[in-house]
């Protein structure tokens, strides 16, 4: 297998899984949670079994709109839990909700989040910043220790990466809270270093490069001496977050889970993505050069 | 075989498994002395999503807000805070107008909480609704209860500005009533029998010993001096937090195993040296964050076990880098050598680069995000110190020592 002559192919399965997802980004947009549209979390346990009409009951009595929603999120035995969201609460409607909950059945406040709305709107705006902030200084940095086109190619394998995850949140719409951009930030990281490895193997082997010897060809052979290293590094980290997913409990799931889709994603991307779009931005250099 | 080189590798075995022992085993637990300080990992800062309690992030309202009233406002809610009896409460001023205070363990969070940024506005108002008084002129204010009456009520003590006023005030209105009013609700409203020189009031109608004791706090801790407003306020029960603890911790371990046990069976012999350092890098990442004071998070373990995972890369890229030279027929030693050399310009660009963004993440970050960026950066370092220090040691003693020649051990 040729990765470079393949780069076709492996662009447009890039493009077939972000496509979609940009469509649903543009039509739908995400299920922000309250960290970025202000609101109140209220997950409660109850000893004895209540019906979510129940608890909606209790909530419409009180004047506090259900629209956004109640869910059960959980049960053992006979106790369940619910999480409730609603918009912003104040302490004092805050309080009588929990008090009137209470009546239902003997009850436990497991967590009560309030966030304000601009909190909310500074959190997306401080995510954002930080996102553009890394992509420059790695930009810079790689330009320094290789060239600017890398520094180009591998932003660009981190551009799909960040499209591909946030494309997949918005087509199933899966609610993201403020975790959601520490996983965002650590999926770039370990992309970035996936695609770091390899340009590395990509530099040295230039070095002894014979003449004569295509530039296809030395990527190509780059990337398939790295490619043990590769499998083997995402296969222990799978090992770690499938441990987290599935004995992490409930407050880690998104956020594993986005781990998990996007470290495979990045990995994707370092190998199929950053060194073929290289690869083409080298050709269209010497195309220049040719006029 | 070289003696001294097996009585080293021994040395560094029995350290590192007493080591292990002492950071997190609990196995000096008869000892008295220890017992408080081991395991080091017990000692930890757990964050509030891991012991239950709740994170507030308070604003200051109004214009122009000065850092000197910033100041006055915090010193104001520290007070109030350590009346709860909270242990280590966390009081960070965040920005020009923020406080983000963090109590755990607390039983009535949300009540600490309005307690927290209550406005208390003493004022003591003649019966034309004059002020007369106010909460400034108060030195002190306690609550007692009357042994015999069973009455609850709140003793106040005047300043010697306030005490003055107090005695002309009642001087002046013997016969009439004056008006106790806190946030302006009338708490009281007594008959002046006679003028009061001593600067000593009491309040006293309150229901339970502690409303009288939550007035009094508000009482002592004066006025808060600017309006403040809730921004962010996260209450995690204990019940969740200690879950959270313990899945993680498991769930940890768990991936742990996984990694050591692929990497026994894949690298060999280089692989159990990698497991050994990874040991290793987990002492050092714990005794870093006693150091610094880490406040351990969920991001926080996630972020860990990330690391973990670099780390592992690290050992991993070196690893097929050292079989490859084998592979050209190098000599273990030289294969070693030549393994790390050209290994280490990958490892140190890439984890360079995710520092780099782990930096970024800690700046621009706030709360969870920032404790999440602060673990992986400690733990990109330290991965990177153990991996191109102890690993490529270990190697070489393990080479020198000549305990294993055959080079199937080492995965050629």
């Amino acid at each position: 297998m040729h990765f470079i002559k393949l780069r076709k192919i492996w662009y447009l399965i890039s493009l077939v899984i972000i496509i979609p997802g940009l469509i649903s980004l543009f039509t739908n947009g995400l299920n922000l949670g309250i960290d970025f549209t202000g609101g109140n979390i209220l997950e409660v346990r109850f000893e004895r079994p209540v019906a979510i009409e129940k608890v909606r009951q209790v909530m419409a009595s009180l004047g506090i709109e259900t629209s956004r929603s109640i869910q059960k999120s959980g049960q053992e035995g006979k106790k369940v839990t619910y999480l409730i969201r609603t918009k912003a609460l104040s302490q004092e409607e805050s309080t009588r909700l929990q008090k009137a909950l209470g009546k239902l059945s003997q009850m436990t406040v497991l967590r009560n989040e309030y966030v304000g709305p601009i909190i909310g709107r500074e959190l997306t705006r401080n995510a954002l910043l930080a996102l553009i902030g890394a992509a420059i200084l790695m930009i810079i940095y790689i330009t320094i220790r290789f060239e600017f086109k890398q520094g180009i190619a591998a932003v660009i394998a981190l551009l799909h990466d960040v499209l591909v995850v946030t494309g997949i949140f918005s087509l199933f719409q899966i609610e993201i809270d403020s975790t959601f951009i520490a996983a965002i930030l650590t999926i770039v990281g370990y992309s970035i270093n996936d695609t770091i490895v390899i340009f590395d193997r990509i530099r040295e082997n230039l070095k002894v490069r014979k003449k004569g010897e295509e530039l296809a060809d030395t990527i190509n052979f780059s990337l398939w001496q790295t490619l043990t290293r590769s499998i083997n590094t995402i296969l222990t980290i799978i090992f770690v977050l499938v441990a987290l997913y599935l004995l992490g409990g409930s407050t880690l799931r998104v956020f594993v889970l986005t781990l998990l889709i996007g470290i495979v994603c990045g990995a994707y991307s370092s190998i199929c993505n950053a060194s073929p779009v290289w690869f083409d931005l080298k050709r269209l250099e010497k195309k220049e050069k040719l006029v | 075989m070289q003696k001294n080189k097996i009585l080293q590798i021994a040395g560094i075995v029995v350290i590192v498994v007493l080591a292990v022992l002492i950071s997190f085993t609990p196995v000096f637990k008869p000892n008295e002395l220890f017992n408080k300080y081991l395991p080091l990992i017990k000692n930890i800062n757990l964050g509030l999503d891991l012991r239950g309690g709740v994170h507030v992030v308070i604003e200051a309202k109004g214009k122009d807000i000065t850092p000197e009233e910033m100041k006055q406002l915090r010193a104001v809610i520290e007070r109030r805070v350590d009346q709860f009896g909270v242990s280590e409460p966390l009081i960070q001023q965040q920005g020009s107008r923020r406080l983000i205070v963090e109590l755990a363990g607390i039983k009535n969070p949300e009540e600490a909480v309005k307690n927290i940024v209550k406005v208390a506005n003493l004022e003591f108002k003649t019966e034309d609704g004059k002020t007369v008084i106010t909460g400034a002129d108060l030195k002190d204010a306690r609550e007692t209860k009357d042994p015999a009456s069973n009455q609850v009520k709140v003793d106040l003590t005047f300043t010697p500005m306030g005490a003055r006023k107090f005695a002309e005030v009642t001087a002046a209105n013997v016969g009439k009533t004056i008006g106790i009013y806190l946030d302006g609700r009338l708490l009281q409203n007594p008959v002046v029998k006679e003028a009061i020189p001593s600067g000593r009031a009491e309040i006293s109608g309150y229901e339970s010993l502690e409303e009288a004791h939550n007035i009094a706090i508000l009482l002592r801790s004066g006025a808060l001096p600017v309006t403040v407003g809730i921004e962010e306020m996260r209450t995690v029960g204990p019940s969740l937090g200690a879950d959270s603890l313990n899945k993680s911790q498991q769930a940890g371990l768990m991936g742990i195993i996984a990694i050591l046990i692929f990497m026994l069976m894949y690298y060999r012999l280089p692989g159990m040296v990698a497991v050994f350092a990874l040991i290793i890098y987990a002492i050092i990442v714990t005794l870093v964050f006693l150091g610094l004071k880490v406040t351990m998070t969920l991001p926080g373990i996630a972020a860990f076990l990330l690391s973990l995972g670099m780390a592992v890369d690290t050992n991993i890229i070196i690893f097929e880098r050292f079989k490859e030279e084998l592979r050209t027929g190098k000599s273990l030693r030289a294969a070693i050598d030549a393994g790390f050399k050209r290994g280490f310009t990958a490892v140190f660009d890439a984890q360079l680069t995710t520092l780099i963004a782990a930096v970024v993440l800690y700046f621009f970050g706030t709360g969870p995000v920032r404790g999440f960026a602060l673990t992986l950066g400690i733990g990109i370092l330290v991965g990177l110190f153990t991996a191109v220090t102890m690993t490529r040691w270990f190697l070489h003693l393990m080479v020198e020592s000549g305990l294993v020649k055959n080079l199937k051990y080492y995965g050629a």
